[in-house]
């Protein structure tokens, strides 16, 4: 029961707060909004029991991502009246997009309630645990996850390589 | 089980208090042990060995005039310096100060909470600890506050990633992310700064830099910034900031202990033929003079090392930690394996 309580209490904490970072206008209170979304997901994590994500999600989204982003707006100082003023094309593109996005999300969800992937019979609480996710990742789905690395590797070499090209 | 409530809630105000209790004394400590290094008195005016000294500043702290800055933004200036009061109060949470105290059969565990990511937890409090100083840089409004944050949230990511890998080798070692465990496993064997050297050598200088301790104070480097990022905080939001980091030295000293010198467990411990609270009130001393030798290390290093300029700062924490973390991982892999550890 009292999960539930908290369940409704991170869900309304996310919806708000995302709502927070689209609509307000100063982009320091957005950036500072997206954070609290991310805890009140990583709250959601804790919630289904994965333990290990949900610190990950705040270690490296909440303390390492979003402090660059704050770092950039900050040194860039960004206020409303600079903004960037975009065409009424470019406004009804991104809104068409986004609205097909969240279709196929809608889908999704709904998609899972009828093939029943979850079964809460079977369904083993204890997989969200650093330890179960370390064998599962590394014995079972080991080349997926070498692959997503390579992926990270070869992302990051381009991240140095663009950041280089000014200098040669 | 509301019995162990009702002690676990007592427990984090007890830990709450000590906490504050003890960064209150170390502002003392630090101006006395300035003052011998430097062969002057120090503070001895307010009450025996000016040991009143820190209620004094207290006092002073609380009752000067607060100034928000009028092209300040109101609320994150204030919201800034008490996040970073907050996530400093945060990780005491998870530190085992003790095996536990035994009354009528139920023993009653000097730790907050024994969660099983212990150590991502404090990873993670440490890594958002930077909005603190980040946000009362910025809501100042003023170019030396600005300076100073960017500066401070550019280190304190710079060495997180080294001090991450410097624990994930520690990890190999001990196969849990649990501190109460960590601590239970040294008792057995030898401190983990026994197989840990380079490790322990990299944690504790990015335990220098997180806590923005000399010689990496450059986010409020006064020669060069004035006051860095609370050049404009008076009164006790000064206060707070200043505070906040005399409780995350005691509480990086304490997960040092914890971490690499075995904790709340001593040499010999159980051939003192002592049993049960007894030995568990040893314990918790052993534990608390090993923090007060890493405190003295602290200060000890402020008060003898020159701050270094940002370029090298930058320098050491990419091109050195980062390299020699990542050749402690493959270190200890090859050791472990060699030694058929790994299974």
């Amino acid at each position: 029961m009292l999960s539930e309580y908290i369940f409704w209490f991170l869900s309304f904490v996310a919806v708000f707060s995302a709502a927070g970072m689209i609509f307000s206008k100063n982009p320091v209170y957005s950036v500072l909004s997206l954070i609290v979304t991310f805890f009140a997901v990583a709250g959601h994590y804790f919630l289904l029991g994965a333990q290990f994500l949900a610190a990950v999600h705040i270690i490296v989204y909440a303390g390492a991502i979003m402090v660059l982003f704050l770092y950039v707006i900050m040194m860039l100082n960004l206020n409303e009246l600079e903004e960037e003023k975009k065409s009424l094309y470019t406004k009804a593109l991104s809104f068409f997009a986004g609205g097909v996005l969240m279709l196929v999300l809608i889908a999704v969800v709904r998609r899972t309630e009828e093939l029943q992937l979850i079964q809460p019979a079977v369904y083993n609480a204890d997989l969200g645990l650093t330890q179960h996710l370390g064998k599962v990742l590394y014995k079972e789905f080991l080349v997926p996850f070498e692959l997503a690395s390579v992926l990270f590797l070869s992302a990051m070499v381009g991240a140095v390589y663009l950041s280089k090209k000014d200098l040669a | 089980m509301d019995s162990m409530l009702i002690y676990k809630a007592l427990l984090t105000v007890g830990v709450f208090a000590v906490s504050l209790g003890i960064a209150a004394y170390l502002t003392w400590g630090e101006r006395k042990l300035a003052a011998i290094l430097q062969d002057r008195v120090g503070p001895d005016r307010a009450g025996p060995f000016g040991l009143l000294q820190p209620l004094a500043d207290g006092v002073k702290m609380l009752m000067k005039e607060e100034m928000i800055p009028s092209k300040a933004n109101k609320w994150l200036f204030i919201f800034g310096p008490s996040f970073f009061m907050l996530t400093a109060c945060m990780t005491g949470a998870v530190i085992p100060w003790g095996s536990g105290i035994t009354v009528d059969g139920v023993v009653y565990p000097l730790q907050v909470t024994d969660i099983n990511i212990g150590l991502l937890y404090l990873l993670g409090v440490v890594s958002i600890g930077v909005y603190g100083i980040m946000i009362g840089g910025w809501s100042s409004n003023n170019k030396y506050s600005l300076l100073g944050a960017l500066r401070a949230s550019s280190q304190m990511i710079s060495y997180e990633v080294a001090m991450g890998m410097a624990l994930i080798a520690l990890t190999m070692i001990t196969g849990t992310l649990s501190l109460g465990e960590i601590s239970r496993q040294q008792d057995a064997g030898l401190a983990n700064v026994v197989y840990q050297p380079l490790g322990f050598l990299i944690f504790i200088i990015c335990a220098f830099a997180e806590t923005n301790r000399a010689p990496f104070d450059l986010p409020e480097s006064e020669s060069e910034l004035v006051g860095g990022y609370h050049t404009e905080y008076s009164s006790m939001k000064l206060g707070f900031f200043l505070f906040a980091e005399y409780i995350n030295m005691f509480i990086s000293s304490a997960v040092m202990a914890t971490l690499y010198f075995g904790g709340y467990n001593f040499p010999f411990q159980h051939e003192l033929g002592l049993e049960g609270n007894t030995l568990a009130i040893l314990q918790t001393a052993a534990l608390f003079i090993k923090i007060a030798i890493f405190i003295f290390v602290f200060m000890w290093v402020r008060w003898t090392l020159p701050r270094f300029r940002y370029d090298q700062l930058m320098n050491l924490g990419w091109k050195v930690l980062l390299p020699l973390s990542i050749a402690n991982i493959f270190i200890t892999g090859i050791v472990m394996w060699a030694l058929g550890k790994l299974n």
